[in-house]
């Protein structure tokens, strides 16, 4: 560490003055410009090539920049967003179905339980509407009418349809879009791409970001880059949890490097946990992934009333199909009889777990429902048969007939489910399970998306700005989207204003230096330890605390033993952990456990967070704080707060500073889904 | 089950490979080709052996990056499915089972199973994409309808997630059906007229300049691919191709 900020900066989140819908617009007309011939001079580094990040670099390069982006995968097109699945939300109001910029403002904000900034999510609204031309204009092959025009489709927690999508592919196509803007912006020399790098430091000089370390994945050589700026759009880090819907490489250590240089971490304990993924099926599963929220349309979620149909279903006695209706338990019709299965993420992920405790899990492990296409099959079936005239079905046609018509509806989705599972989830109910989807803590940044540090910038996923204490479906890729094309490269600007005489950065410095030094010891550290135990162990066990004391709900006593169980563990990294190969080739773990290092130490911060926070709001549950029928106890006098956490050494002992949040343009309620 | 695995292996792009056989135990049919995989190599680290390196990422079959070749099959036995989504109870209990890299002169080893696929990338800079504005695009979304069925076949071709399934199962390490794939979705869209005969061109060029052979119409790409893209695409490719040079667009 070679910069350690003595006393805490004033967090001034920097929203504009003005009414809310005025805000943004004042803003960029308020804001200093950089000329054409001077963005010629500026060079920024850009870290990672999802959504935020692919737009980001493509943006800021047409705009003039020097670019320079890195991504860890062997190219800019297989970042994680690639795998979004359901679509993007868009407040285009083509249904006319009331839809509108403040509507969607108010639901995201909603949806977060009052726990985002104002500002920053009625801009996000107010620029959704251009990413749907700017895709459509890029190629981007989104689902249409048969008059030709864009198709919207509806999704949970909200009541128009507003979301864009491409089958069950929208992360994919819109990333290619990305991608194929920044591969753009390469041909003609803007953007210089490094893929297989990752992201070792951040370096600051006088109190600015101006570059990093990277070391090239294959050849293991510590490179110095030298910016004006830096911008991470390195994702989301669920896979602290070991198991997550996260891709394998997935990782914190860029937001996590820019922590310890003094950057706050806000909210790091907010984690979306995705009420439908299919479930852990043997201790070396190495990840988990999703059934899209779709299927809660049209799915019944249950499990058995009586705990012998449990037992008789884990020893194989008794299927599922066998239990009648009297004896299953419909627990989101019964607990949430206006919504039934369509209430928000956290609310289903939550009474999943609380009946699984109960010990009505389905699987043998005990952590599994059933979510049961039988009775819409049924219901297409019947209408199907009177559509094309059939007198007096047979049962038997009747399923056949409602079969077809769930086949052209979530056909992709079944055959992923059968192809992972070996079960057909048209004659059985599929066996479902909550996993960590999306984090929405991250970097805390200012209305401008920049970081405590000046001159460093988080977009996307990385950043904690917009989705609150809990994100509303197809809202990420909205966001990764808003921050790279439409936010970010008009709010750096103002900050490279000053930097147009600066000239190169050079890395030729004593924290250049220092900063690679210290990449190059802990590398021979690793690499020289004379331990036994492969990395994976320490991050599963790493996943299992986080899971058991900081996932779907916590509770002081667990949270505390939880920091001292990741301290114990890093202890034992230290001294146990085995990383073979040599530094100077192509070595996955040493990347991976240089990632694991940081996700400990990540995790640790989670659970103080979790602590501190002595309420319970969206994906936040804390076991103290439930109304007696165990809903979220949210607690808006203490803490309408975002917290932002400063490094100090020791995870568990960093300081708290709060961004006070204030609503002048919606009040607070409680969310109901009864 | 058990297995034994016999993997290529190799230290560099400049170094030889070989065959290595290792046996596997204790694997079940619910783990994927690829925790099976993570099962070897942590007994190679406790072994104090070097692991296997191979390249993967999301595990779900969309990101593009794992890329075995198994059994002589790009991504192994079954149609429509990257390794990472093949499962174990596709084998059979005691068989021996070979895994190689893509092997194609355009796509040089990096390490083991891992290749360099950034020729891809490449083809994909020289024009693969409509030349609009990154940011500021005035136009509305819905002002330039795009009848159902051009846009379907647009996304069909552009679900190619770039794996290189189809340059490895090719006796000619062609790469025609990545190319063809993004040249279509394109060709496709209003939006992709205007540089539709350049398009074409410059990205078929590059492709012959990375070193991929040409294509021979056996559709071995089209069987192996993961995710089924059509071999119409690479007639509309050629079609393409052929007018640009005829016309001198």
């Amino acid at each position: 560490m070679t910069e350690m900020p003595k006393h805490s900066v004033a967090l001034d989140a920097k929203v504009p003055e003005g009414p809310l819908a005025e805000k943004w617009t004042n803003h960029k007309n308020s804001i200093r410009l950089v000329n054409p011939a001077n963005k010629r001079l500026i060079d920024v580094i850009v870290v990672g090539t999802g959504l935020a990040g692919s737009s980001a670099a493509a943006s800021l390069a047409e705009m003039g920049y020097n670019v320079k982006a890195f991504c860890f995968q062997d190219s800019p097109r297989r970042a994680h967003s690639i795998a979004a699945q359901g679509g993007i939300n868009a407040a285009k109001n083509y249904q006319n179905d009331g839809d509108s910029v403040y509507r969607l403002f108010y639901d995201t904000i909603k949806g977060g339980d009052y726990r985002s900034r104002e500002a920053n999510v009625y801009r996000l609204a107010e620029v959704s509407a251009n990413i749907i031309d700017q895709c459509v204009a890029q190629g981007v092959p989104f689902a249409r009418e048969y008059g030709g025009l864009l198709d919207n489709r509806s999704f949970g927690g909200v009541q128009v349809s507003r979301t864009f999508y491409a089958k069950g592919q929208t992360g994919q196509q819109l990333l290619l879009g990305a991608y194929s803007a920044l591969s753009r912006q390469i041909s003609k020399g803007k953007v210089t791409m490094y893929n297989r790098h990752e992201l070792m430091d951040v370096v600051v000089v006088d109190g600015k970001a101006r570059g990093i370390i990277a070391r090239n994945l294959v050849t293991g050589e510590v490179e110095r880059h030298g910016a004006h700026a830096v911008v991470l759009c390195s994702g989301g880090y669920g896979n602290v949890f070991f198991l997550s819907t996260n891709a394998m490489g997935s990782n914190v250590s860029a937001a996590w490097k820019a922590h310890k240089k003094g950057a706050y971490m806000a909210n790091p304990s907010y984690t979306q946990i995705h009420p439908t993924c299919i479930p852990v099926s043997g201790h070396y599963q190495s990840k988990l992934t999703l059934m899209s929220e779709s299927l809660r349309n049209d799915g019944r979620i249950w499990v058995p009333k009586e705990q012998s149909d449990v037992e008789a279903l884990r020893n194989g006695s008794l299927r599922p199909t066998d239990i009648p209706e009297e004896r299953r338990d419909y627990y989101l019709e019964r607990r949430y009889p206006a919504f039934g299965n369509l209430v928000p993420r956290d609310v289903a992920s939550r009474a999943a777990k609380e009946r699984c405790d109960a010990g009505f899990g389905v699987n043998e492990a005990g952590e599994a429902v059933y979510l049961d296409y039988a009775s819409a099959i049924e219901r297409y079936g019947r209408t199907e048969a009177n559509v094309q005239g059939i007198p007096a079905p047979s049962m038997e046609k009747i399923r056949e007939l409602g079969e077809a018509v769930v086949r052209a509806k979530y056909g992709n989705l079944f055959q992923m489910y059968e192809q992972i599972t070996a079960d057909n989830p048209y004659k059985t109910p599929m066996r479902i399970y909550p996993a960590v989807h999306y984090t929405m803590g991250g970097l805390w940044v200012d209305y401008n998306l920049q970081t405590t540090i000046p001159g460093l910038y988080a977009c996307g996923e990385a950043n904690f700005s917009d989705h609150g204490a809990n994100r509303l479906g197809a809202s990420a890729l909205m966001q990764g989207l808003a921050d790279g094309y439409f936010v970010l490269p008009y709010t750096i600007g103002d900050y490279l204003a000053d930097d147009i005489r600066t000239g190169e950065i050079s890395t030729d410095t004593p924290e250049f230096a220092e900063a690679e030094q210290a990449v190059r010891d802990r590398i021979e550290k690793l690499l020289g330890n004379d331990g036994k135990t492969p990395v994976d162990d320490f991050h599963r066990r790493l996943g299992r605390i986080m899971w058991n004391e900081c996932g779907m709900s916590r509770n002081a006593e667990g949270l505390k033993k939880a920091i001292a169980d990741i301290q114990a563990l890093r202890a034992e990294f230290e001294q146990h952990v085995c990383v073979p190969g040599r530094a100077d080739r192509f070595n996955p773990e040493l990347d991976k456990a240089g990632r694991v290092c940081d996700l400990m130490e990540l995790g640790e911060l989670m659970c103080k967070d979790a602590l501190e926070r002595n309420e319970s709001c969206g994906g936040h549950f804390r076991e103290e704080f439930q109304t007696p029928e165990g809903e979220a106890l949210r607690d808006d006098e203490g803490h309408a707060h975002v917290s932002a956490w400063a490094f100090t050494g020791v995870p568990a002992e960093a300081t708290h500073h709060k961004e006070a949040l204030t609503f002048e343009n919606v009040e607070l309620k409680t969310r109901s889904y009864k | 089950m058990d297995f034994t695995l016999k993997i290529w292996r190799q230290e560099g792009p400049q170094e030889e490979g070989r065959m290595e056989t290792y046996p596997v135990t204790g694997i079940t049919g619910d783990m994927s080709f690829l925790e099976m995989m993570d099962v070897l190599n942590d007994q190679l680290i406790r072994d104090g052996q070097d692991p296997v390196a191979f390249d993967h990422d999301c595990r779900e079959g969309i990101c593009g990056m794992c890329s075995m070749f198994i059994n002589g099959e790009a991504h192994g036995p079954n149609r429509k499915t990257t390794t990472c989504q093949l499962h174990m109870r596709s084998f059979k209990d005691g068989e021996t089972i070979y895994i190689e890299p893509w092997r194609a002169s355009a796509f040089p080893v990096v390490k083991d199973l891992a290749v360099d696929r950034s020729a891809f990338d490449r083809i994909i800079q020289a024009g693969g994409y409509v030349s609009v504005n990154s940011s500021g695009n005035p136009l509305d979304a819905n002002a330039i309808p795009v009848p159902k069925e051009d846009a379907d076949a647009a996304f069909n071709a552009a679900t190619c997630i770039g794996c290189g399934a189809c340059v490895a199962t090719c006796k000619n390490a062609s790469a025609m059906l990545f190319v063809s794939a993004k040249v279509s979705q394109l060709a496709l869209l209003p939006q992709g007229q205007p540089e539709r005969m350049s398009r074409v061109q410059r990205m078929v060029d590059q492709m012959d300049k990375e070193g991929f052979g040409n294509c021979t119409n056996t559709g071995a790409c089209e069987v192996e691919c993961p995710k089924g893209i059509s071999l119409d695409n690479i007639a509309r490719m050629n079609r393409d191709y052929l007018k640009s040079q005829v016309t001198g667009e």
